[in-house]
């Protein structure tokens, strides 16, 4: 009897805590979305509003007339799709090699990869902006873009993990049958290896759509930057236009939910399989 | 005959192997040996980009180590932020995934809540949480004053802007949450029944069972955060500036400082080395004496 009242009580607190912490990471989000719908003298008064009145949804439109702000939208789809397509064509022929093919320096290739993904991006950034001023790519799109196709380690250990779980009678079948490695690369690893390529698109789509300092340090011009140096371009110490700013924090986003929720087990898979294997 | 076979199987494989790995080859001397090496020499240079370094030797480190200010304080503000934050957020995302591992309804629906938040860009996040933390109009203060309490100077109280960055960073810790679900879903229930078998109680299958085999895990995030939180900027700098005081001027920040508002390319190429090196001796350190509390099972 008491028993299973001490495990009522359990369960109570249990959803109790999971509840509450499911609404400390929705609030903000919500929060962000109020101030989105509010006019700038709402999001002003005290005590504050906390329910908008009404829906001022002239703040989105506020968005694109205060900046440039459909430019930077194309300007991150462009270097995003630039970064899937180098990700998946450089990653999937180098994990090839390394997962399949068997050649002298295999292992080391493989190890010094490995060793990259333990130096931090932002120690990099500094050598790698001198090498863009070098070779005179500072204010281009070339330093966003470029660098995806030779590689990410994060997705080569990914790939080399997922290939080596396909059985090797296909490739096989295809070597007698006289195929060379890139067709066996076309038509047999990448329809098998399809889960994994979406974990490689998925991710390589986040990276690109949320890098701050890349495009921070590479692109001082306007026309070139991207939404999250655009959305930081609103902030200014004397006038910050909130309700605007939130309409197009709320538009960086909306893309990813959507993606999020189009792509959930995806995401599970790739967080899981960095972790779980590693 | 079969030898010969398999010598041109290998040849084949041998050039095939290079070629399909030459964007690899290419990307570590391209983007990672050459520029840390161009680095490297820039770190022993007095540059501000515009007239042509001069080579000054080692004075740029030494200068770091005999009282440089900044770089003393930034390494402050980033060790306190990485003692902090790491711990909470390990800590944390673990409980919440235990909760969410023990027969919970509509467990789909709260690792998709868990998780958004660390969806949302690091821009994104800083922009929200600096209107959150606004004192006048924020949401917090609104809460605090309902409560009947003061205002509170979230971001512009020099004691309490590196807690209230942590804090930000525990709202943004779902991914860990799924990978520890991930981890906690992997252990056998049989373990756990043999436990309460032998006459032990939760505590025992947790300390016993649960922790052990998670270790791998648990080091795994926690290499990863060490990493993340060494390498703070994105938030002090949309939100803070580094201010007040400098309190949270990050190591991260200070270099950025140096390349580009103080013009030293120099002095911040020797940072960016110290702070390799410093994440170098972390890492190997963790890896060193995580042998002793990690399990990988008999096999390994």
């Amino acid at each position: 009897m008491s028993s299973s009242r001490t495990r009522a009580v359990w369960k109570i607190m249990k959803y109790t805590v999971l509840i509450i912490g499911a609404a400390i990471c929705i609030l903000p989000l919500l929060w962000q979305i109020r101030s989105s719908l509010m006019p700038m003298e709402d999001i002003f008064k005290l005590p504050l509003i906390i329910f908008p009145k009404s829906l001022e949804l002239k703040n989105y439109a506020d968005v694109f007339v205060l900046a440039p702000f459909a430019r930077y939208y194309l300007n991150t789809i462009f270097v995003v799709i630039v970064n899937i397509i180098g990700a998946v064509v450089s990653n999937v022929c180098i994990a090839y090699a390394l997962a399949r093919l068997d050649f002298r320096g295999r292992k080391l290739m493989f190890s010094l990869s490995i060793g990259t993904m333990m130096l931090p991006a932002s120690v990099q950034l500094i050598p790698l902006f001198l090498e863009w001023k070098w070779l005179g790519g500072i204010n281009t799109l070339y330093p966003l873009t470029v660098p995806a196709f030779f590689g990410n380690a994060f997705f080569i250990f990914l790939l080399v993990q997922f290939f080596r779980t396909l059985p090797r009678d296909y490739d096989e079948a295809a070597i007698i049958d006289g195929a060379g490695y890139p067709q066996i690369i076309r038509k047999v690893i990448i329809p098998l290896a399809r889960p994994a390529i979406a974990v490689v698109v998925i991710f390589q789509f986040l990276f690109s759509w949320n890098d701050f300092m890349g495009p921070l340090l590479f692109i001082n011009d306007s026309r070139l930057y991207t939404l999250s140096v655009g959305l930081r371009s609103f902030l200014s110490t004397f006038y910050t236009p909130w309700p605007a700013l939130m309409a197009a924090a709320t538009l960086t986003v909306i893309p990813l939910i959507i993606l999020f929720f189009l792509a959930q087990r995806h995401f599970i898979a790739g967080l899981t399989m960095g972790g779980l294997k590693g | 005959m079969k030898s010969t076979r398999r010598g041109v199987i290998s040849k084949r494989q041998t050039r095939w192997g290079w070629i399909l790995i030459m964007p690899l080859t290419l990307g570590l001397s391209i983007w990672v040996v050459f520029p840390m090496g161009l680095s490297l020499v820039t770190s022993l240079t007095h540059w501000d980009m515009i007239s042509p370094p001069t080579f000054v030797g080692l004075q740029n480190y030494i200068r770091l180590f005999s009282g440089d200010e900044l770089f003393l304080r930034s390494v402050k503000v980033t060790l306190y932020y990485t003692v902090l934050s790491v711990p909470l957020q390990l800590a944390t995302a673990f409980f919440v995934s235990m909760l969410l591992n023990s027969d919970v309804k509509g467990l789909g629906i709260f690792r998709t809540i868990y998780y958004l938040p660390s969806l949302i860009p690091i821009v994104v996040t800083s922009i929200m949480w600096l209107w959150l933390y606004n004192e006048q109009y924020g949401l917090l203060n609104a809460m605090f004053s309902g409560l009947g309490l003061g205002k509170v100077g979230w971001i512009s109280n020099p004691k309490l802007v590196i807690p209230s960055l942590v804090a930000m960073s525990i709202w943004g810790v779902g991914n860990v949450v799924v990978i520890f679900l991930a981890g906690l879903q992997g252990i056998p229930l049989s373990l756990i029944e043999a436990v309460k078998i032998d006459g032990g109680n939760a505590y025992h299958a947790f300390r016993h069972v649960t922790l052990p085999l998670m270790s791998p895990v648990i080091l795994y995030n926690m290499i990863v955060s060490i990493i993340k939180s060494l390498q703070l900027f994105t938030e002090p700098y949309i939100m803070t500036g580094g201010g007040p005081v400098n309190s949270s001027l990050s190591f991260v920040l200070n270099i950025y400082n140096n390349a580009f508002k103080y013009s030293k390319m120099g002095e911040a190429n020797a940072l960016a080395w110290m702070l390799f090196l410093l994440t170098l001796i972390l890492s190997v350190v963790i890896f060193k004496t995580s042998a002793k509390w990690t399990f990988y099972g008999g096999d390994r």
